[in-house]
């Protein structure tokens, strides 16, 4: 027996809806065992010596007593979990972009972020969609695929997209009738350099297929006669 | 214009309807009217009404309701398979099925081929426009 090993204890009595238990009084009574342990004890339940507790400093009744009963709330076991990814988006394939400024365009999928976003890069170079986030609604799934292998995407994860909090300034009066200078965001380096490593290996695979860099660099749209239900992606 | 597909014991027919859509059938005999006894090698013997075949110009030689193995034979003597895709109407069907289960980039790429045949066409053709007007 491993030592000091406890398993989770489960209710004994269950709740068949929230108030009211399974067992009644005396079938509980069975279960705890409390026969067992007055026969043990010679047909009365094992008492003890009161400790002497010291007087405790008398505390006033409480001004409020709510009003009704107060209801025990109901248990919840959801584990919180990221979207149920579709089994046609595996790293590699390419995805069309449905919405937003890159729509259309043709990209390459990564990997899932705990948040259920989908890690997706152009690559930058090809198509100019850098490493975004991308949601797994507004996409279609092709069926082509290209090799992930030789990209390490370890390091990316939501916080690395979130927006930076800024320090408030404080504003005075007559900064209020200035012109306010907004700083322009720029990128910084080492986002460069991510996209940069990230994008390297990916395009020497994707170079290995011929058209495919092409195939990347344009954009998808219905033509007349293409009915989108009959279309196999 | 006088009917040049009968309905026969033998004729190959296309279903164009129902569970078994596409299939190339075999009449092998007649119940009534409306409706006739077919079978293939891939599936079950079983009645269809005439409405839900189309006639092909195809006939093998069996004689009324052979058994499976005679029929599996037959089709295969009269090459009936091979018949048919070479047929017009045939390669028709396979070129259809083909373009239908186009992936994404495989109609990329059938784009950029039709715009690379146009153009060499058209240089041909621009050769041919000079040497006639010079």
């Amino acid at each position: 027996m491993a030592p000091q090993q406890r398993k989770p204890h489960v209710c004994r009595n269950p709740d068949l809806i929230r108030g009211v238990g399974k067992y009644s009084r005396s079938k509980m009574y069975h279960k705890r065992g409390l026969w067992a342990i007055k026969a043990k004890n010679g047909g009365a339940f094992p008492k003890h010596e009161k400790k002497a507790v010291a007087a405790a400093p008398t505390e006033k009744p409480p001004k409020f007593y709510p009003a009704d009963d107060v209801k025990k709330p109901l248990v919840n076991k959801r584990k919180a979990r990221p979207t149920k990814l579709r089994a046609s988006i595996t790293p590699g394939t390419v995805l069309i972009i449905l919405a937003g400024r890159f729509k259309g365009k043709r990209v390459v999928f990564l990997k899932q972020l705990t948040s259920g976003l989908l890690l997706v890069t152009g690559p930058f170079k090809i198509n100019g969609v850098p490493l975004r986030r991308v949601n797994q609604s507004y996409v279609i799934a092709t069926s082509t695929k290209v090799d992930i292998s030789g990209v390490n995407v370890e390091k990316f994860d939501d916080k690395y997209f979130g927006k930076k909090v800024e320090k408030k300034k404080k504003k005075g009066e007559g900064e209020f009738f200035e012109a306010e200078k907004e700083e322009k965001s720029l990128l910084p380096q080492e986002k460069k350099d991510d996209q940069k490593s990230v994008d390297a290996a990916l395009i020497q695979s994707i170079e290995a297929i011929p058209d495919l860099k092409s195939y990347l660099g344009a954009r998808f749209s219905l033509k007349a006669g293409m009915k989108p239900h009959e279309l196999v992606f | 214009m006088p009917f040049k597909r009968y309905v026969e014991v033998g004729r190959i027919a296309l279903v164009n309807y129902g569970k078994d859509y596409g299939k190339l059938v075999v009449i092998v005999d007649v119940i009534d009217q409306n409706r006739a006894l077919v079978d293939a090698p891939d599936m079950v013997r079983g009645q269809m009404n005439f409405k839900r075949l189309t006639l092909t110009d195809i006939k093998i030689d069996i004689k009324r309701v052979p058994n499976k193995k005679t029929l599996v034979a037959a089709l295969e003597a009269a090459d009936v398979k091979n018949k048919w895709e070479s047929s017009s109407w045939g390669r028709k069907l396979i070129v259809q099925k083909k373009r239908a289960s186009l992936n994404d980039f495989d109609r990329f790429k059938i784009m950029l081929a039709k715009i690379k045949k146009a153009g060499v066409v058209r240089q041909e053709l621009a050769k041919l426009k000079k040497e006639t007007t010079a």
